[in-house]
């Protein structure tokens, strides 16, 4: 069954449309992330099956029961879900334990050991109970507003790019701890972000929204190795495209025959191979160096193929100690690449 | 600063001590204080839940014409409560007493509720409310839980400050014929009889508007609730009121016609009627008006110019060389915010007569009473001013070669000179409403706006008195309004 199911969901603000008819099917036990660019309708989208919104169409259904559509609507306080907003938004008058129980009865509300089992859950110690929030880091914040979102046991989490606020070196670990406690919790969870490592590392199913719709929901390498179109495989990562002439399952382009991971009809074809698949050979392809930087475990170069093509690569930090801008060098690609029909673009 | 309160403290002292507890311990100083403490109570206890319901109308729901009422909200505070209550009591003469001055005081001092209270609204973080909603809480419950505790600090620091402001108020609870401390140093000091009795009373008065001031301190210094929210946010959701419209229309416009509408409408009638009984044997005429507007303007433009250049050395010295010493300077000044008008005024005619009698009614005790009553409000907009033009900017242009002088006149003045000017302002329609220290220490001879009308509404003179008021309206509303628009954002 689904723990989440949109169907046909539109939201205009003024004359812009933000969503246009998204469908999403969310399965239970699953975290989906919902992959857009600032603005695109990520948060929108979010707000509307919480319900501090109403859409100008479609339906929403939570864990089988029906709580948006046609003249229907019901209020937050009774969709049975969590939400853990932007910076937390953990309430500045309670305890970290206060915090947590916030969501349970009376007699719930009381009991510590509960309060204890969710911090350990998120991965904080017992001892930070009676703190007020406002002693603990950005992350950790996050981490009690996780657990305050799973103490009544929602039906459904929803995530709001909750480690946006948070910098470098705590969002990896909050990120763990949160995807950690989420499948401990058994949860099923929606996370809207703009991150695409972020989709790519916690989603088990990654969609990514577009134009008001999701153009494609797929698990995380299925989605990065095979992405519908050139504009959603330069949305996932880093992305050299190239004019090529398809044949007989493969692809002759500036960088050689190459295979083809999936059949396309035989013509012209854009085709798009991810820079870590670009090699520094003895071999292959003729290219000379312009640019490299270097990033100590590995650098990106850019380069320009013989009939003046652009193309980066990744290449190992120590092969990258060897080139310098000019150097000339050749290039080969490791594996099947993408071909996409040339109109696409 | 601390000279008149030291004396009064003194005065008091002076007393023997059993002699001191029987002056006490009269049915008089009962009284007076069941009618003080009675009437701050409930005007506090009026004025809360009504400051919380218009600030919440205003920044939480849907009503129409929200920004119109949130001006209508925050203008009593430009209208004296003496003209407010002198509208009243020349609509009937039934208003007198405690009902009357609660209706005037409430009207009157709602603002300093609803202004904290809307600004905290404003500035809560809406996710808040809707992680609330998401964990099964309805509206009202939400409010219950946790709006209400967030608005803790704001609304219990305007309540003492409507507290503060009903302890000290005078001319107002003088026209209603309501006892309280204030008006009884008043009348005693009429019939002459200043002396230990009187310094008793003010001392007592004084204990109660210190404590308020501490309180209001206090709470607003409790900062453990700080926001927890970084970076942008959306603006709150409002509440649909539905059919709850009407009523709440309602009572925002019967509490404008309260607050706005009687004063300003009683002005304008009384203006209409210039040849009936209630004029005075002076009677207006055009020379006494500008007379006494000239007297108010130049009085006003002396207490500004004189309290902000006492607030320019301690508002530099607190913000620039933050200090025990500097954190007691200020303090001390704000002790100002919690004296009476009153109690100042009688210390220092105490003082001119006994120490410095040339000094005595004449120009520059009154502008010294003004800068010790007013100092704390100059020194808020001054230290602001100078956090502005921070240091670091003044490193810079010393790098860039400049002395130090060139550095104040181009870099430290032109960034702190909105702020000078929005406490000059403050000061200014202060002074133009204050009606206390001006009819105890004016130099004889000298009339003012607020003394003008105070001689004619106490005679019962009520259309004598409207020009002199509505003048004295215009200029405090007028100068509000440019103060609001000039330096609205610099106040923030």
């Amino acid at each position: 069954m689904s723990a989440l199911l949109v169907s046909g969901l539109s939201k205009s603000f003024g004359d812009t449309a933000v969503l246009r008819g998204l469908e999403l099917d969310v399965p239970e036990r699953s975290l989906v992330a919902v992959l857009g660019a600032s603005g695109g309708g990520k948060t929108t989208l979010l707000r509307l099956v919480c319900g501090f919104e109403r859409p100008d169409a479609g339906r929403i259904a939570i864990g089988g029961t029906d709580v948006e559509g046609p003249g229907l609507h019901r209020r937050p306080e009774r969709r049975r879900i969590g939400y853990v907003a932007q910076d937390g938004a953990l309430f500045p008058h309670l305890s970290v334990a206060a915090n947590i129980l916030f969501g349970l009865d009376r007699p719930g509300r009381r009991d510590r050991i509960r309060a204890e089992r969710l911090l350990e859950l998120v991965g904080l110690p017992a001892a930070y109970a009676a703190r007020p929030p406002q002693a603990l880091s950005g992350g950790e914040q996050q981490r009690v507003a996780l657990a305050r979102a799973l103490a009544p046991a929602p039906r459904l989490v929803l995530l709001d790019e909750p480690f946006s606020a948070l910098d470098a070196a705590l969002r990896a670990g909050t990120r763990r701890a949160v995807a950690a406690a989420l499948a401990a919790a058994g949860a099923t969870a929606l996370l809207v972000t703009h991150d695409q490592s972020e989709a790519l590392s916690m989603g088990d199913q990654v969609g990514v929204l577009r134009d008001g719709r999701l153009v494609q929901v797929a698990p995380p390498a299925e989605l990065y190795r095979h992405p519908v179109d050139a504009a959603l495989a330069c949305f996932v990562g880093e992305a050299v495209l190239l004019d090529g002439e398809a044949r007989a399952g493969a692809v002759t382009c500036p960088l050689g025959r190459l295979a083809l991971s999936r059949v396309v009809a035989d013509g012209p074809v854009r085709v798009m191979v991810r820079p870590e698949q670009i090699a520094v050979g003895p071999d292959g392809a003729a290219a000379r160096v312009v640019t490299v930087s270097y990033y100590g475990h590995d650098a990106s170069l850019g380069l320009v193929l013989a009939d003046g093509t652009a193309v980066s690569a990744r290449v190992g930090g120590a092969q990258a100690l060897g080139l310098r801008p000019g150097a000339e060098t050749w290039l080969v690609v490791a594996g099947p690449v993408v071909a996409f029909p040339a109109r696409d673009l | 600063m601390l000279l008149p309160l030291l004396f009064t403290v003194a005065q008091a002292a002076g007393a023997p001590l059993p002699e001191a507890v029987q002056l006490l311990w009269r049915p008089l100083v009962g009284a007076l204080l069941v009618n003080t403490i009675g009437l701050m109570l409930a005007t506090v206890a009026v004025t809360a839940p009504v400051g919380v319901l218009c600030a919440w109308l205003v920044e939480r729901t849907d009503l129409p014409g929200r920004r119109l009422f949130a001006v209508l909200a925050a203008v009593p505070l430009a209208i004296p409560p003496f003209i407010t209550s002198y509208a009243w009591i020349s609509l009937s003469s039934a208003l007198q007493g405690f009902w009357g001055a609660l209706v005037v005081v409430g009207s009157a001092y709602m603002p300093l509720v609803y202004l904290p209270v809307a600004a905290a609204l404003r500035g809560m973080d809406p996710a808040i409310e809707e992680s609330g909603r998401v964990l099964g809480l309805g509206p009202s419950a939400c409010f219950l839980r946790l709006v209400l505790p967030q608005l803790r600090p704001a609304l219990l620091g305007g309540m003492l400050l409507v507290a503060l402001n009903v302890l000290v108020e005078f001319g107002a609870f003088a026209l209603l014929r309501f006892r309280t401390f204030t008006t009884e140093l008043y009348a005693q000091y009429r019939t002459g009889l200043v002396g230990p009795d009187s310094a008793l009373l003010a001392v007592v008065l004084l204990a109660f508007c210190l404590l308020c001031l501490a309180l209001e301190q206090a709470v607003r210094g409790g900062g453990a609730q700080a926001s927890l929210t970084r970076g942008a946010r959306r603006p709150p959701a409002r509440y649909r009121l539905g059919l709850a419209r009407l009523p709440a229309l309602l009572v925002f416009g019967a509490l404008a016609a309260a607050t706005l509408g009687v004063p300003i409408g009683t002005i304008l009638f009384w203006l209409t009627r210039h040849d009936d009984d209630a004029t005075t044997a002076a009677g207006v005429s055009a020379a006494r008006l500008l007379d006494a507007t000239l007297g108010s303007l130049s009085l006003a433009l002396a207490g500004a110019a004189t309290t902000v250049l006492l607030a320019l050395p301690l508002g530099f010295v607190t913000v620039r060389y933050p200090g025990r010493l500097a954190t007691l300077l200020e303090r001390t000044a704000y002790l100002g915010q919690g004296v009476p008008g009153i109690v100042v005024a009688l210390a220092l005619v105490s003082l001119a007569i006994r120490l410095i009698q040339p000094l005595y009614q004449t120009a520059p005790l009154l502008i010294m009473a003004y800068a010790i009553l007013f100092l704390p409000l100059a020194l808020v907009s001054v230290r602001s001013a100078f956090a502005q033009a921070q240091a670091r900017l003044e490193e810079a242009g010393r790098v860039l070669g400049l002395p130090p002088l060139a550095v104040a006149l181009r870099i430290v003045l032109p960034l702190a000179a909105p702020g000078l000017g929005a406490a000059a302002a403050l000061v200014f329609v202060a002074v133009v409403t204050e009606l206390t220290t001006t009819l105890l220490l004016s130099p004889i001879g000298t009339e003012t706006l607020a003394t003008t009308v105070w001689a004619d509404t106490t005679t019962l003179a009520f259309a004598a008195a409207a020009p002199y008021a509505a003048t004295m309206m215009a200029l405090s509303l007028g100068s509000t309004w440019v103060l609001a628009r000039r330096f609205g954002r610099v106040l923030g």
